[in-house]
């Protein structure tokens, strides 16, 4: 089999994992589309209540946090396109600025969290509120908790893929013939960027003037 | 054998005229569905016998560009067929189902309480009976019912109706009975260890043994005037009585009117309305007025609200001015 | 036909080829393989115990339904068992039934594959869906739960004293074994076809298979947050399904049925699959109407998203939405309804023969057909109101799931079987096995259509004495068709053992998973498979005259 033939082969067989790629993020947009669902009903059912406990979230630490990762979303992307076009070792500078800035993303929601903590705002154990409307803010802030951390999860899996690609632009395992794998991580970066883009206005700007 | 064949026969008795529409569009269903199993399954036999391996028979296909064509035609055939009879059978069931979501305005009222694994009920003059509903013939009886713990299920399978029972929220059901009998009440929501023990029985009486049974056990207080001792047990009366200075809206004449909210938006001031209010205070707020009514969630039973809720409900003929309590006596 | 089966010439030859069977013997050839034929195998041992689980749990059950009052067991016990059998039939049973046995067997060689697109993945979702099925077992030992296995708030979250969490993580867990499934079904088909294969070349079965993997890899996910979310009320005590805390317990309803509506569809499209495969063969007919066969399991899998609130008619559900939900559910009845007239038109001037697979898929046609009708009854709203919950439905879904995808599994499995293990079965027994279940099955769910009309809750422990009869009727059926499933586990284990061998295409099929041998080589082709100029390419009067 001639080098050219291989490379088809290999290509080919790339774009299977790019099909398999884009249906796995179907299937997690069916994932967060739930909660999304569930919040919506919720939010529904107590608009003040929950209009008041989102100006409770730290909506500075969140504003950081969309400028860390719409930051990161783009040398990601510009990663990948660099590493297409030869440019690896800006490619791997860019990779290893979105790690960087994906992981503050986790210090800053770890820090945020911790102040949540000492404020009471989680909502088992004792909680900050308790006017008539603590039923609604109990919920807001469970949907809260579950809404960032499994979008948190996401980003702790996405900065564990980051950094095996990392390792692979390095060592030249992934170079301009075969870059996909780096173009479907910063695919699968996309959707956690894009969860947050609905997240942080639903979470943090409900009801803020 | 006579026991069998009852077994295998027998629908329920229909004890309303909604179960006798029912079992008209049951019949009706098991009809065309009788008639279509029995001649697809024949159309099969037949098939296999006839073009079974080996018989001398015309197995010639035609070409294919026909024979496309003609299965095109067969196809939009039994399309269209079927359609018809859904659209058929979508429509009488919806309309069944559409004409008795809405129970009469003058339906007798009586309260459901489900709890694992009985069910409580109260009449509006407070006669209390368990496992037991006695109902009046010929009269629309509509059911407000709530559950204390789990979903449960009311299910009179006389009537053909049934309805869940939920907890936090009041759901309803209505019937008007036409022959007088008792008949089995079953849960058919799945609630636990006792579910297939949550079983009672609904007695439809004539109209003057109903009203002589309710007179009979009647030493208990109606449900109003439990209502209006809730009333002021609770507070409620410091602010929504005639006397109270606080800036609270007085509750005569409120029931069943649309009552404009803090945002321009309105809500009818119906059972479901007052529950809200007394559970959850801070979600609809009336316009003109502040948030200032205590939530009396946890501190409030069902029965509570039950009592509460006709006691409000009562003072919809009166006009504001008159103190309350006085239409009681 | 028998002499044409068993060809004594070809065993020599055969033992010395190797294939995918002989490729290697070692327990660790089994547990690191990513042959998509040896991780169907994995699948079917693994589900086949779990049937038989469930089928104990049913038995005990009919046992117990014989006396109305208490006979052997408390009622405790009896809603642990119809929640462990309900758990166990559908995901450890029914939804990776013909997707991953004979799914993952004959995808790729129905295409011309070597394997699925992703192997390794594959092969994790048989490890995770094994995990999954631990934390099952160890609910069953840590005493069972008694929720039902639709798992309704409040009682799953406050009420009920039993390991409800460990039972849920099962479910989520298995939950991604099925995604992954899903999605290397839907990679599969669309990068791995044969060169000239084009979609509407493909045989029913890929289409079902595909269709069926799109609702798996979108519908899945729905039914593991609501666990996810079910759990941490059930834990934490707080959620957005407790009514005391704001929540609302129909919501759980309306996510949990956004997932188990269409995972009806997951168990009954790929049975229609393998009826279109069998049918065929064996009328020696092209299936009637291919492209309508087609575009009616893409419609089915499409509105099978859009009718979940059917489930909740007399729930309190608002009025509108019912009837919204009820017309779709028969709009969702009319491809069904095509397909059963279709399979009736593919046997006129057939030349039919009644071999076991095809009398399993003509038992198949007759209990869909059943099942089918009775869910007209349950979608239209004034008759629910009636019926819905009863042992009317209860025999509605068992005509459909077991009835159905049941006996379609069994068909395909008789089948495909030649081809997977390159042995045959007794023919005589098979087709024994197949009138005995076909018979029993009648006789076990026939009474509870009656029962349920007649007013008998289902998820009763104690009734009233009036539907004895018919209870005593159905526990007489349950026994014969206990027996019946036992039968082709003895006779299909013996072939396995000592059957005759099997020629590369002992039926005369048309499909490419034909033109290989029995069993395949480990890449499937030692050449590569013709593609036939149209799919199902029978011609009986041909046939006929050549004196087939």
């Amino acid at each position: 089999m001639s080098a050219s033939a291989e490379a088809a082969t290999r290509r080919a067989n790339d774009s299977d994992s790019e099909v398999g790629l884009w249906v796995f993020l179907a299937s997690e947009v069916m994932f967060f589309g739930l909660l999304f669902y569930g919040y919506t009903i919720m939010r529904l059912s107590h608009p003040q209540a929950f209009a008041q406990a989102s100006a409770h979230t730290d909506v500075l630490l969140g504003s950081i946090n969309c400028c860390l990762l719409f930051t990161s979303s783009l040398t990601m992307a510009l990663a990948a396109r660099g590493l297409r076009i030869g440019a690896c070792r800006a490619s791997l500078r860019l990779l290893a600025a979105t790690w960087v800035l994906g992981f503050l993303f986790l210090a800053v929601k770890c820090y945020e969290y911790h102040e949540d903590i000492d404020h009471h705002l989680v909502p088992w154990g004792r909680f900050a509120f308790h006017g008539s409307l603590a039923a609604g803010e109990r919920l807001f802030f469970f949907l809260y908790f579950v809404m960032t951390g499994a979008h948190a999860m996401h980003l702790i899996v996405g900065l564990g893929i980051i950094a095996v690609m990392l390792v692979g632009v390095a060592r030249g395992k992934y170079t301009e013939d075969n870059c996909e794998a780096v173009e479907l991580a910063a695919l699968y970066w996309a959707l956690v960027d894009t969860v947050w883009i609905f997240l942080y206005p639903i979470l943090y700007l409900v009801h803020r003037p | 054998m006579s026991h069998a064949t009852e077994a295998l026969l027998a629908l329920p008795v229909a004890a309303t005229s909604y179960a006798n529409r029912v079992d008209g569009l049951f019949w009706a269903l098991t009809g065309v569905c009788g008639f279509v199993t029995i001649g697809i399954t024949l159309t099969i036999a037949y098939f296999c016998f006839r073009y079974r391996k080996g018989t001398r028979v015309d197995r010639k296909l035609p070409d294919l560009a026909a024979g496309k064509k003609r299965s095109r035609e067969i196809e939009a055939v039994w399309i269209a067929v079927p359609f018809a009879f859904f659209l058929v059978f979508f429509g009488w069931g919806a309309r069944l189902y559409y004409d008795y979501d809405d129970p009469p305005r003058n339906a007798l009222e009586i309260f459901v309480t489900a709890k694992q694994w009985m069910w409580k009920v109260e009449h509006l003059n407070g006669r209390r009976e368990i496992n037991e509903l006695h109902v009046p013939v010929d009269r629309p009886i509509k059911l407000v019912m709530t559950s204390q713990d789990v979903i449960h299920d009311f299910y009179v399978p006389a009537f053909r109706e049934k309805r869940d029972v939920l907890p936090g929220r009041d759901t309803t059901l209505w019937f008007q009975p036409t022959v007088t009998g008792a008949y089995p009440l079953r849960c058919d929501e799945f609630c636990g260890t006792g579910h297939s023990m949550m079983i009672g029985t609904v007695y439809v009486m004539s109209q003057d043994a109903y009203g002589r049974w309710l007179a009979s056990g009647s030493t208990a207080p109606t449900l109003v005037r439990l209502g209006f001792e809730r009333f002021r047990e609770l507070g409620c009366s410091g602010c929504h009585g005639p006397g109270s200075t606080l800036h609270a809206p007085s509750l005569a004449g409120l029931y069943g009117r649309m009552v404009p909210l803090t945002g321009g938006s309105f809500v009818r001031f119906d059972d479901g309305y007052i529950r809200d209010k007394i559970l959850e205070p801070a979600k609809q707020i009336p316009a003109g007025y502040a948030n200032d009514m205590p939530s009396f969630k946890g501190r409030i039973s069902e029965s509570d609200l039950l009592e509460l809720t006709a006691y409000i409900r009562s003072l919809a003929d009166t006009s504001p001015d008159v103190p309350q309590g006085n239409h009681l006596r | 036909m028998s002499s044409s089966i068993i060809d004594p010439s070809a065993a020599p030859v055969l033992e010395t080829e190797s294939n995918y069977l002989t490729h290697g013997y070692s327990l660790w050839s089994w547990l690191t393989t990513t042959d998509h034929k040896r991780i169907a195998l994995l699948y079917a041992v693994t589900i086949t115990a779990f049937f038989f689980m469930g089928g104990a749990a049913a038995t005990l059950m009919r046992i117990e339904l014989i006396s109305p009052t208490p006979l052997i067991m408390s009622a405790e016990t009896y809603n642990k068992l119809f929640t462990a059998h309900g758990v166990i039939m559908v995901w450890f049973f029914l939804i990776p039934s013909i997707p991953a046995t004979l799914g993952n067997f004959l995808i790729p060689m129905m295409i011309g594959a070597k394997d699925v697109a992703l192997p390794r993945i594959n092969l994790l979702s048989w490890y995770v869906f094994a995990l999954g099925g631990c934390f099952v077992i160890a609910t069953l030992i840590a005493g069972g739960i008694d929720t039902g296995w639709t798992f309704y708030t409040p009682y799953s979250t406050r009420f009920s004293q039993t390991t409800v969490v460990c039972g849920v993580a099962g479910v989520f867990v298995t939950g991604f074994s099925s995604i992954m499934t899903g999605l290397n079904f839907i990679v599969t088909v669309h990068r791995l076809r044969a060169p000239g294969l084009t979609w509407f070349k493909l045989p029913l079965f890929v289409w079902a298979i595909y269709a069926t993997s799109i609702i798996l890899v979108l519908a899945t996910p729905v039914l593991a947050m609501t666990l996810v979310l079910l759990a941490m009320q059930r834990v934490f005590g707080i959620g957005i399904f407790d009514a005391t805390l704001g929540g609302d317990p129909l919501l759980f309803q309306h996510m949990f049925w956004f997932y188990s509506h269409p995972a009806v569809y997951i168990m009954v499209l790929p049975a229609m699959g393998v009826a279109s495969e069998v049918i065929t063969c064996f009328a020696r007919k092209p299936v009637f109407g291919y492209r309508t066969m087609a575009y009616a399991i893409a419609a089915i899998a499409a509105f099978g998203f859009m009718v979940w609130g059917h489930h909740m008619f007399v729930a309190g559900q608002s009025l509108y939405a019912s009837l919204v939900f009820s017309f779709l559910s028969y709009v969702v009845a009319i491809p069904s309804a095509i397909k059963v007239f279709n399979w009736t038109a593919t046997l006129y001037k057939g030349s039919i023969t009644f071999e076991a697979p095809m009398l399993y898929a003509l038992g198949f046609v007759g209990l869909f057909l059943i099942g089918g009708l009775t869910g007209l009854y349950l979608a239209s709203l004034g008759m629910d109101a009636d019926l819905s919950r009863t042992y009317f439905v209860v025999a509605h879904f068992h005509y459909i799931m077991v009835g159905g995808s049941v006996m379609a599994y069994f068909a395909g499995i008789h089948f495909w079987w030649p081809k997977i293990t390159g042995r045959m079965y007794s023919e005589s027994w098979a087709r024994l096995g197949a009138i005995v279940i076909f018979v029993g099955f009648n006789l076990t769910f026939f009474p509870q259509f009656i029962l349920g009309i007649e007013g008998m809750p289902r998820r009763y422990f104690e009734y009233a004495p009036q539907f004895q009869f018919l209870n005593v009727l159905s526990s007489a059926g349950a026994s014969i068709l206990a027996a019946g499933y036992v039968l082709p586990l003895v006779y299909l284990t013996w072939s396995a053992l000592h059957g005759a061998r099997a020629t590369d295409n002992p039926w005369g099929a048309k499909g490419l998973e034909w033109q290989t041998r029995s069993p395949p080589p480990v890449e499937n082709f030692d050449v590569p498979p013709r593609i036939p100029q149209r799919p199902y390419d029978y011609d009986p009067d041909a046939e006929e005259k050549a004196g087939r």
